[in-house]
Parts: structure tokens; sequence; C-alpha cells
């Protein structure tokens, strides 16, 4: 019994203490656990192992983009303490990191959390916890959901808005073509075909003709191909990771067959996708693009992609440039410190919410020109817009305007 | 005869345990149930859910040694049993609004029966086969579950979301605290009926089938009969292990259960002590406690570092946790002696 009064004094006491330095002197700056005058602690969870462990980059990213940003003086005056755990993309292990952050590390926020089953399996206790789940790193459809997840923001474009705009593409300028599709047997996948179903609407079930999946765990994906191709397909929708859109081009050409190629974003790389494919072999196929492809020879001058390789040189020198995720990772990172500068001195979890919810037009290093960050109250899909980009050459063209395709949760 | 037929027709690699070593002493037993009935008084909520899933995970590896120690068969399918357990809970609790105290028993029922049919082709197996076997429903169960015909059921990919009870009659206390006395409560129960199933009749037919599955037909065993049922047995403790780890998660999703479990319940085993029962939760402590630990040492490495720490539990306590035990229990004797 004395051990719990005890523990009751002191709480006591610590509530008396809390009271006067909250109404003294620091009237205007508010805090909720995780921010003092000095830090802001932000929790991130990754699969640095296990089978999506080629993500884990991200983490290590974000890590030297906070270790830059420190460097320079931090955020109003407050160093980022960065937190990263690794969950193995497995949901329970997940769970388990998440309430580490939450109630042993007290961390602001968690950010940027890589993966739709492990977001997913946070997303209620998060929420319950009135703890942001900002900027999750995952195109799942889901994440927009204000009115029933109000603490939970996606961030890049989702794979159902972006199969929408080649839907409607396909549409208007091929409406009578035969469609062979083939994607990733997982809810990656079955989101793009979702999305790209219901952006042909009623005309989908007569322009498909056949729909192939293949499991990630198979070594090759020729023989869909070969069955796809006796079809009579003249269009293409290749919803496959970057191995597979490889070995998916090269064998299109390989037997001959040529039919209009869409290519999901996914695998728009030019360095780990069109060169191993054989540039000869990947001419006109169409797909898009939110920010810049760092392999792509036509930005080696940009301004933004110079203060990348800087970035990368003093503090993440061992990077490969040719990984997406490392551009992705960096920009995402531009949206987080955006965010809480926003917030200013009340860096409460309510206000960075609302400031997260409230991003008009914004631009950051590395997106393409002319897509912009926009959120409001009842939009928590940050970004949006993407670019149509046709192969030509050894590099992506971009073509027509910028598209955008909000699909809610 | 070869290296490989002489490896496959010996008796496979567990040693035979007396019954009694089975076991812990009244006097250590209480201790260690005290101090679980206590600690989730002293610290946060966290620590508590990882207490939880502690007891869960220990549950887990008892199945295992149930079947291993006890019966001499070898699994690297628990996961198999664990997620169709999960699963079972899950699916009651959310689609049929049960509750999920009575979720348990059903999903330990169908995991039992699950098991028990599976022993059955798997009597024709030992040894590495059976290990095999087993694997092989490891690696099929997370792509069963995103099959498209139960998806309406499992939720496909996406997984279930588990709404996590509260504590009942208003008890002051909280969902997680609840969580944890309820497990406690479901684990000591299934630990005293594992004690006792060792010590019947039963048990000693599964230890005579490991100790010579030819002498055990002779004595009356019905070799058949006892394999499957231990099968079924420890299948039926993994599922309520894999019930309640869905409730204490609050969400079940293929990816749950990839063979890594399967790997980390079977490690958890041989860190306890095969066929030493109380060693299960020092197992499950090694199996979720030294990855964060490995984590911490270097997070690049994190792969390396843990197998470095198992290297060197195989290497220094070959028979794990039991044996620590033991050296302890010897140099007491030798201290009261004094």
């Amino acid at each position: 019994m004395s051990a719990i009064n005890l523990r009751l004094g002191a709480f006591a006491a610590a509530l008396a203490l809390l009271a006067a330095t909250s109404s003294g002197a620091f009237a205007q700056k508010k805090y909720d656990t995780g921010a003092t005058d000095t830090e802001i602690k932000i929790g991130n969870i990754m699969p640095y192992s296990g089978p999506a462990s080629a993500y884990g980059v991200i983490g290590k990213t974000e890590e030297a983009y906070f270790r830059k940003i420190n460097a320079e003086g931090g955020i109003n005056g407050r160093k980022i303490n960065f937190i990263s755990y690794d969950d193995a993309y497995s949901p329970p292990k997940t769970v388990e990191q998440a309430r580490k952050l939450v109630e042993s590390d007290e961390v602001l926020l968690v950010f940027n959390s890589l993966g739709t089953p492990p977001n997913t399996a946070i997303q209620k206790y998060l929420n319950s916890k009135k703890v942001p789940q900002l900027f999750v790193a995952t195109g799942a459809t889901k994440w927009n959901d204000p009115k029933d997840f109000p603490w939970t923001m996606g961030w890049q474009p989702n794979y159902q808005s972006e199969s929408q705009i080649y839907a409607k593409y396909i549409l208007k300028n091929h409406p009578n073509s035969k469609i062979a599709v083939l994607y990733q047997n997982d809810d990656y996948g079955k989101d793009y075909l979702k999305g790209f179903k219901d952006g042909l609407g009623a005309k989908a079930a007569s322009m498909i003709v056949i729909e192939e999946s293949y499991e990630v765990s198979e070594p090759t994906i020729d023989s869909h191909i070969v069955k796809m191709k006796a079809t009579g397909a003249d269009v293409f929708f290749n919803i496959t990771t970057p191995k597979f859109a490889a070995q998916a081009i090269k064998k299109n050409a390989e037997i001959g067959w040529k039919p209009l190629h869409f290519l999901n974003n996914v695998s728009a790389s030019i360095g780990s996708v069109m060169k191993p494919a054989g540039f000869e072999n990947g001419q006109d196929i169409i797909s898009s693009q939110y920010f810049k492809d760092p392999t792509d020879a036509q930005w080696k001058n940009d301004a933004a992609m110079k203060a990348w390789n800087e970035f990368l040189d003093k503090y993440y020198p061992e990077a490969n440039r040719a990984d997406a995720s490392v551009m992705y990772a960096y920009i995402v990172s531009q949206g987080l410190v955006h965010v809480l500068k926003a917030c200013g001195d009340d860096l409460t979890r309510a206000n960075i919410m609302k400031q997260a919810a409230s991003i008009k037009d914004l631009e950051l290093d590395g997106l393409l020109p002319g897509v912009k960050v926009n959120t409001s109250a009842t939009d928590f899909a940050p970004l949006s817009q993407l670019q149509l980009i046709r192969f030509k050459g050894e590099t992506w063209e971009r073509f027509g305007e910028i598209l955008s395709g909000d699909v809610g949760g | 005869m070869s290296a490989v037929e002489e490896v496959v027709t010996e008796a496979p690699a567990v040693e035979a345990v007396p019954k009694r070593a089975m076991t812990l002493g009244v006097g250590t037993s209480l201790v260690v149930l005290a101090a679980l009935v206590l600690a989730p008084l002293f610290v946060k909520n966290f620590i508590i859910f990882q207490m939880t899933m502690l007891l869960i995970y220990g549950l887990a590896v008892l199945a295992l040694n149930i079947l291993t120690g006890g019966s001499g068969q070898f699994s690297l399918g628990q996961s198999a049993f664990y997620a169709v357990g999960a699963y079972t809970s899950a699916i009651l609790m959310e689609h049929v609004g049960m509750n999920y105290a009575l979720t348990l028993p059903i999903a330990g029922i169908i995991c039992f029966g699950f098991g028990f049919l599976f022993g059955q082709p798997a009597l024709r197996l030992s040894g590495v086969y059976l290990a095999l076997a087993t694997f092989a429903l490891a690696t099929a169960m997370p792509q069963l579950l995103k099959l498209g015909y139960f998806e309406h059921w499992t939720g496909g990919v996406q997984g279930l979301v588990v709404t996590k009870p509260d504590a009942p009659f208003g008890l002051p206390m909280s969902q997680d605290m609840w969580l944890y006395y309820f497990t406690l409560a479901i684990t000591i129960g299934i630990y005293i009926a594992s004690v006792n199933l060792l010590r019947s009749r039963s048990g000693r037919a599964f230890m005579a089938i490991r100790d010579n599955e030819i002498a055990a037909s002779a004595m009356g065993v019905d070799v058949a009969l006892y394999k499957t049922l231990a099968f079924g047995v420890s299948a039926g403790i993994t599922g309520v292990a894999g019930g309640l780890g869905a409730i204490a998660v609050q969400f079940v999703a293929p990816d749950g259960y990839t063979i890594t479990l399967a790997i980390s319940l079977f490690l958890g085993m041989v860190v306890g002590g095969v066929g030493w029962l109380p060693g299960s939760i020092v197992g499950s402590a090694f199996i979720i406690f030294v990855p964060n630990i490995a984590e911490g040492i270097s997070k690049g490495l994190s792969g390396a570092v843990f197998g470095v720490l198992l290297f060197l539990v195989i290497f220094l306590v070959p028979h794990g946790a039991r044996q620590v035990a033991i050296v302890a229990q010897q140099m007491l004797g030798k201290l009261k002696k004094n």
C-alpha cells in the first residue's frame, strides 16, 4: 500500500510541477508527449529484415535526412530524435514495436511505417491512442479515410487512382481494344486491378480478355506471357514489381508480342527495370510518375537532383542511387519537416494532424514539375497527381497534362 | 549403411527425459506463479502486453514440447495450427459476434481435429521426413489464407481487425491487464493439464513411443492412435494460443503466420530444453526478447547478432534452460549441505 501511496505522491508532485511550468513563462508553447523545447521524438517501423527488407533503405535514408536537418539547426530549434524499429514485415511484431514506440519511447507521432498489412495492424491502436500515423508508406487506397480514422494519413498516389488514369486513357484512345492484365497475387496487385476495372466501368467485362496472376515466389513469369499472347490481346496492363516487370518486357520482345504496354508506376524505373530489360525492348511503354527517376539522364543538371546528390554524398554515401526508394524517402521526409515547421511551438498531436491536413500546393525537391502536395480536412491523400510518361530512346518522355485521380478509402 | 540412412533409421535425436524431470518442484512453481501474478501491478501497459505475448508463445512452445519432447515427433508446421486458431477466433468474433472467451475452446477443438487428421498421413513418416511434411503445411498456410474462395471470411491479404475485450463486471483494470490475467489463467490451466497428461497412461504411452516404437507396440501401445493423438493435442493447444494471440494483437493477416513463426517456435523449444515443460516460457522469452536485443546492438546486422547469440546458447548450454536449471539445483543442494 505504501508503494502505491509513494507513487501517487510522486505523480501528484510531477503534475504540480507540470502545471507550474506550463502556466508560467512558456504559456504560448504547447506540447504533447514526445516533444520538448529541445527535441521532437519521431517513431518509425520498417522491415529491415524479412521478405520486404529491400525497403529498409527508406528508413535509413530518412534517418540520414533527419541527421542533416539536425546538423542544420533542427526544426524551430528542436532536434529530431528518429527512433526506427524493425518489424520484419510481420503484423504481430509491428503491433509490438508500435506499442513500444508509443508507450515506452513515448514518441510524438509514428511516421511513414511501411506496408499495408503492418499498417492495418496498428491503425486501430494508434487511432484509439490518438497518436498520428502520418504519411504511411503504402499505396493502398484505404488510408484516405479521415472520417473513420482521423489519426491516419497516406502519402503517395494510391494504386487505384493510378490504374484509373490508365483506364481513362484506354477508353479515350483505344475504346475497342482487347486487354490482357498480369498482376501479382496480393493486396497490391488486387488493388491495382480493382481500380482498373472501376475505371473501365461497364466495359471492363467485355474489354478485359484475360486476368493472369502470378505468385511473388515464382522464379519466372514467362509462361504467363505466352498464355496472354495467345488470347490475341492488343493492350497489356503490367502490374508487376521490378524484377518481374523486366522479365515481362524481355519476354514480350522475345516472342514478338507487341501490344500497347502499360507498366505500373511501381516499376517505372530506368535503373532497375528498363535497362536490365533492354532499352530496345521497352520502347513506347506507357507508365506514370510523380517523382523524378534519379537514373533518368534528363534530370542530370536539375537543381533538385543536385541537392539530392549533395545530401547523399554527405549523409548517406553508401546509398544506391538507382534505387527509387532513396528518392521516395527524401521526398516524404521533406513532407514531415514541412508539417513540423508549420506546427511552430504548438507540438500537440491534434495540431500535427491539423497542419498535415492543411497543406496547400506544396512543392518538394524531387517531385515532377507540376506535382504538388495537397490535403484538407476531408482529403487525407497528400499526393494524388501523376504524369503520364512514354519510354523513348533511353529516357521517359512526359506527355499530356498532370492528371489526378482521387479515390477515397 | 550410409550416413544418411543411419540418421534416418536411428531413433530421433530426442533424449529420453524421465517424466519427473519434466516439471518444476512445488516450491519453485509457486515462486514463478507469484511473480507472474504480481508483476503486472508494477509495470507499464506495454510491458504487460509483452508479458501476454510471452505467455501466448509459451503455450505454443509448450504444445510443440508435448509433441517432440513427449512423443518424439518433429513438427515445423506449428505456425499453420497457430494460424488456424487465430483465424477461427477472429472470424467467430468479428463475423459471428461471439464472445472472445467462447471462441478459444472452439479454436482448440478445430485445431485438434485438424492436427489429428494431419497426424494420419504423418504416421507413415518419421524423423526428418515428418519435419519436411509439416514444413510443407507451414509454407502452404499463408497462401491458403489468401485464397479468393475464403476471402469473404478471412479478409484475404488485408486480414481481419479484431476488437480487444474490456475487463468484465466493471473491474477497474486496463484492457491489457485483464487480457494478461485471462491469458495467465488459461496458461496455468493448460500447463497443469499437460503435466497431468504426461504423467498419465497416455503420457507414458507417448514416451514409450518416443523411446522405442517397436518396444512400445510390443507392450500393447496402439502406436498409430497415440501418435495422432499427440499431434491432435499439440495442435489443439497451439490453436488456443493462436486465438489468444489474435485477441492480444487485435489483427490477423497471412503475413503474421509464415514459416518464420514455425521456426521461432521450434527454436523456443530447443532453447527452453526439449521435453522440459517449464522451459517453454524461457524459450518463448528468447524468441520475443533476443531479436529486440540483437536489433539494439546493430540495426543492419540484427540477423547476424541474433545468430551469434543463438549459437552461443546452443554451444554453451545445448540442453537449454533445463541444463541451467539442473546446474542451479545442484548448486543449491550443495549450499544446503554446507
